[in-house]
């Protein structure tokens, strides 16, 4: 598949409106057991997205998705915005201008790699790689009819399995054993994007 | 222009990044190119990439540049922006593993001898138990 602009511009308009629309959200979480700017810190990074939308649209989907990278480095201000926009940036560079569902699992392969390294951290430590981790997986599994929905539910999955997780990377490492009975908010955002995502490809986006 | 280890201080709070930078100054005066930054994009506690680009460009130095951090993202951001220099200098800027406070005193009385950034970043990093 290779997207059209009007494709490119709903699919990152949809994903920066559902993080912008749940800022709120992450920021409880983040409140619960970090410093409480995770959802005002995406929102800010989201915003400059919608604010470049117009140009991001006029790019191959691989150049859209790295500006939108870079947007996120620039904008977000707390450990979110490198680790996003080293996401953005790795799966922009791995993915071919015409791409299909085997391309996306071997470029997100790569971007949650690169996440890891930046994040020094794993799965398994309360953070978003808990919810790349077993996405990366599902991607992996193959292509069927169910796809959008294997995917999009492993994510919310992995999301809600970080609640009874003991932080140990990051401001929540800080809580020890109150950072228990918490979804993590990095997890949270990525489930939500990656749902935003599948939904807009599952519609016939591409 | 010093030809000394340059220092930067990146902290989620401006105030404790310029206050951080005045203890360093009252240690090494202008021997030592100092700059810190501290803040998000909307003056709120954070850090700033193109901020961090920033201050390494005011603490320039041809021996080299060493970052001191605060917590998580202070360091994330700043092992970011050092990836965004230009291919030459990136080999020339460290982010070290040491207090923020303490570590930028320690780091900037060593550059003052004008050690090398090898130097610096250990000395300072002396300061973390590993």
């Amino acid at each position: 598949m290779v997207l059209r602009a009007e494709e490119v511009r709903r699919l990152i308009e949809a994903t920066a409106k559902t993080v912008i629309a749940e800022a709120d959200r992450l920021t409880a979480l983040d409140q619960a057991i970090g410093d409480g700017d995770h959802g005002i810190n995406m929102k800010r990074g989201f915003e400059a997205v919608l604010a470049d939308l117009d140009g991001l649209a006029q790019k191959p989907l691989p150049d859209a998705v790295k500006s939108v990278g870079t947007h996120l480095v620039m904008k977000v201000g707390g450990a979110s915005g490198p680790l996003y926009g080293t996401l953005f940036l790795t799966l922009g560079k791995e993915l071919p201008a015409e791409f299909d569902r085997p391309a996306i699992a071997k470029a997100f392969d790569a971007a949650f790699a690169a996440v890891k390294a930046r994040g020094k951290s794993d799965v398994g430590q309360k953070t978003m790689l808990d919810v790349l981790g077993p996405v990366r997986d599902a991607l992996a599994y193959g292509v069927d009819n169910g796809w959008g929905d294997r995917i999009k539910q492993t994510a919310n999955a992995a999301a809600e399995a970080t609640v009874p997780m003991k932080a140990v990377r990051g401001r929540a490492s800080f809580l020890g054993d109150r950072s228990i009975g918490h979804m993590d908010p990095g997890a949270c955002s990525s489930a939500l994007m990656i749902g935003a995502i599948v939904d807009c490809l599952e519609s016939g986006a591409a | 222009m010093s030809g000394n280890v340059g220092i930067v201080i990146v902290s989620h709070s401006p105030k404790v990044a310029e206050g951080a930078a005045d203890m360093v100054r009252q240690m090494v005066g202008a021997e030592v190119p100092v700059a810190w930054t501290g803040g998000n994009a909307d003056g709120g506690l954070g850090t700033s990439v193109p901020a961090i680009m920033e201050a390494i460009e005011k603490a320039w130095s041809e021996a080299g540049v060493a970052i001191l951090v605060d917590l998580g993202g202070a360091e994330t951001n700043s092992e970011m922006a050092v990836e965004m220099l230009d291919g030459d200098r990136q080999g020339k800027v460290v982010v070290c593993n040491a207090p923020i406070v303490e570590g930028a005193v320690i780091a900037a009385a060593e550059a003052a001898s004008g050690a090398p950034l090898s130097l610096v970043k250990k000395i300072a990093e002396e300061l973390s138990p590993q």
